[in-house]
């Protein structure tokens, strides 16, 4: 199967869908901006990485917000969504509740882990989403999300989120194989910022374009120019469509932005210079905005409905930063299932 | 080792190392270094600085995001003729590419009767207490020492890494080196102080198998790694303010461990505390210990201890992974018991 220039149209037609996702694109942002502060705090002025309320590493997805919302705008809670080391936006837009999973990145008992995971390791259960720090780990248990929906004659589907660097790792291509083989109902959306940390895509990746690596698995492989949250949500909707409707598996691949560091604290020495400034010039959340206004949406609805996703966003990280420690002995619970403390 | 007459300067052992490898890649045209953001950037932490500049890209690779594939290939270098140092970002990773470790790079000498040599080196990062939780924390110091044909390394300080890697590099067999994060010298991550140590500038070997006693005492022997060499050197200083009088035994190396200094030194105090920051379970500390008591071994005066990780996965949560990570006061605590038992 050939690679498809995803042709959908530029203009959605669901105007509460819309709504939706540029409210969510805000409050993605404003979680980061609240992470932002918290995790600098006690890192000042020498940075140091194990410090503050918030330590270890910090993976912002500024700029990567159309990603999240144009997929799991056609999501259900019982489709399982698996992300990665850069979690945030996809978790919001999955509707993991926010409040818990401020207070796990902060390490707190009311945390979605109650402190165990961390920021790269964030589950709720109650939208089937979770997240993990190996690069391209979650691809393989989204095909088994997906098969399991499959023998359940649900009509429920798989997204695994991964990144352009993900796509040169083994077990993005044995999860494609997999995938195709066994028809399984699964969406992989490989977020395109250009860069695995330091290194560029261009100086190692062979393809131009994964999106055609689809073909090598007899799927159908779409590529999304842009950084567009309406043209995402175009493509998504048919790759959703065709899973639920038995079609199997489709890989999508997003051209997006990271507008911050590969974690915070890089100095981005790789970078040429001015390219943060000019990508920060075409940031995805004003420009969608700017389009909706242009079609007629009234900044009323639209600044009452991002102020509405910002205070959830607020009380969430007041919760968060109020709530108590975990025990220290509560690391031992856990480690097996149906049991409490292992010592 | 050969006594070095030149210049010292203080370095950190990211420095030492990247030293090490510049001076070897001058020295013998047959070593290259690649992995992950070792090239731009230097490697994420820092033990590949400089080295793009010097001798490019040929011999400075930065590779994809495909473990497997570029640790099966410093396998077929190895057999070739080259001497690749593969760096493997942190030794949680090792899980996407073990096979070309341990079923190959770690036998083919032994599966060719000697014919064909594996020299390589794996230099991976390992060690917690910075919040990055349970994926980007771990020392699996063990479950590479385990198995037969790989040596495994690991520094406390910037002198031994230098002369280290030189052996490593040098070495006809696969070496896996380690560095502990919290010694590694980065700016933005804290660094324990004394690992920074003078390093002469000239060529020097630290031998592999070779352990050393950094402090000597009469009471009790502290047997640690890395890190943890620190923590009991700590111990040691605040044991010496109450008149208890330890030794410490830096191993320097995992495997082939160096029974003979172990068995001298407890030997020597009739008693014995292990100190690990890998999982406690059938690792480091226990083998230790049997070293000791096996084979009608020292008698000691009290049962050793082993001040170890429990077994469990690292926490996110600083007030868990602080509660179970060994510390000096722990050790200092450990022996009191120790003597006030069996004075
Ligand atoms: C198996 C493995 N190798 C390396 C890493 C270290 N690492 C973490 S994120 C990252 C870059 C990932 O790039 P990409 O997939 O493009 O995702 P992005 O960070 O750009 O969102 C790397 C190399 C890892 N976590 N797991
Ligand atoms: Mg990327």
């Amino acid at each position: 199967m050939s690679t498809l220039e995803s042709t959908a149209p530029s203009r959605a037609t669901n105007r509460n869908q819309r709504l939706w996702m540029y409210a969510t694109m805000v409050q993605s942002r404003h979680f980061e901006a609240l992470v932002k502060v918290a995790y600098l705090e006690g890192k000042q002025p020498l940075f140091n990485m194990a410090k503050g309320p918030i330590p270890g590493e910090m993976h912002l997805s500024d700029g990567q917000e159309p990603c999240a919302v144009g997929v799991c705008a056609h999501l259900r809670p019982g489709d399982a969504v698996t992300a990665t080391h850069r979690p945030h936006h996809i978790a919001i837009a999955k509707g993991v509740d926010l409040k818990a999973m401020a207070a796990e990145i902060f390490g707190k008992k009311a945390g979605l882990s109650g402190g165990r995971g961390g920021h790269m390791h964030l589950f709720d259960p109650a939208v089937n989403f979770a997240c993990s720090g190996i690069v391209a780990q979650g691809l393989g248990p989204a095909v088994g999300s997906a098969l399991a929906a499959k023998l359940r004659d649900a009509s429920d589907i798989a997204v695994a989120f991964l990144g352009e660097g993900a796509a040169n790792q083994g077990a993005f291509h044995e999860a494609l194989n997999l995938a195709a083989v066994w028809q399984a109902p699964v969406v992989f959306v490989i977020e395109d910022n250009a860069y695995g940390i330091s290194v560029a895509k261009r100086d190692c990746t062979a393809v131009e374009s994964n999106a055609i690596r689809a073909a090598g698995y007899g799927m159908p492989g779409v590529h999304v120019p842009g950084n567009d949250a309406d043209r995402i949500l175009a493509a998504a909707g048919e790759a959703v469509a065709r899973a639920r409707a038995g079609g199997g598996p489709t890989l999508i691949e997003i051209e997006t932005t990271r507008l911050e560091g590969h974690f915070m604290g890089d100095a981005e020495g790789y970078r040429p210079a001015g390219e943060v400034e000019a990508l920060k010039a075409r940031d995805p959340i004003p420009a969608y905005r700017a389009r909706l206004l242009a079609e007629g949406f009234e900044a009323e609805a639209l600044d009452r409905a991002a102020g509405a996703a910002i205070a959830e966003v607020d009380a969430a990280f007041v919760f968060a930063r109020r709530a108590d420690y975990p025990a220290p002995e509560e690391v031992f619970e856990h480690v097996f299932a149906g049991e409490g403390a292992s010592q | 080792m050969t006594t070095a007459t030149t210049t010292t300067r203080r370095l950190t052992i990211a420095k030492a190392m990247s030293e090490a490898l510049a001076q070897e890649m001058a020295r013998d045209p047959s070593v290259l270094v690649m992995g992950e953001d070792i090239g731009k950037l230097g490697g994420v932490f820092g033990a590949t600085q400089g080295l793009l500049d010097r001798f490019g890209p040929e011999r400075v690779r930065d590779t994809p995001i495909s473990e497997t594939a570029f640790m099966g290939a410093a396998v077929g270098l190895a057999a070739s003729g080259m001497r690749p140092v593969a760096e493997l970002m942190f030794v949680d990773f090792f899980g996407v590419c073990m096979d070309a470790i341990y079923n190959l790079a770690a036998k083919q000498n032994y599966f060719s009767g000697g014919k064909v040599s594996c020299p390589m080196v794996i230099m991976t990062s390992v060690g917690g207490g910075y919040g990055d939780g349970g994926q980007h924390s771990q020392c699996l110091y063990a479950t590479f020492a385990h198995l037969p044909g790989l040596k495994v390394v690991i520094p406390s300080n910037a002198r031994d890494a230098k002369g280290l890697m030189l052996s490593a590099i040098r070495d006809d067999n696969p070496v896996v080196f380690m560095f502990h994060k919290a010694l590694q010298g980065m700016g933005w991550l804290g660094t324990v102080q004394r690992s920074i140590t003078d390093v002469p500038e000239a060529d020097y070997t630290t031998p592999i198998g070779v352990a050393a006693v950094v402090r000597e005492g009469t009471d009790v022997t502290l047997v640690g790694l890395g890190l943890t060499v620190h923590l009991a050197l700590d111990a040691a200083a605040a044991l010496a303010k109450t008149g208890v009088s330890a030794e410490v035994v830096d191993l320097r190396t995992v495997s082939p461990l160096d029974r003979a200094t172990i068995r001298a030194s407890a030997a020597k105090t009739g008693r014995l505390v292990v100190i690990d920051d890998d999982y406690m379970s059938f690792g480091v500390s226990a083998e230790v210990i049997a070293t000791v008591c096996e084979h009608g071994g020292a008698r000691l005066r009290s049962p050793p201890m082993r001040i170890a990780y429990p077994d469990i996965p690292v926490p996110f949560t600083p007030v868990m992974e602080h509660f179970v990570l060994p510390n000096a006061e722990k050790v200092v605590a450990a022996v009191q018991a120790m003597l006030e038992a069996a004075p």
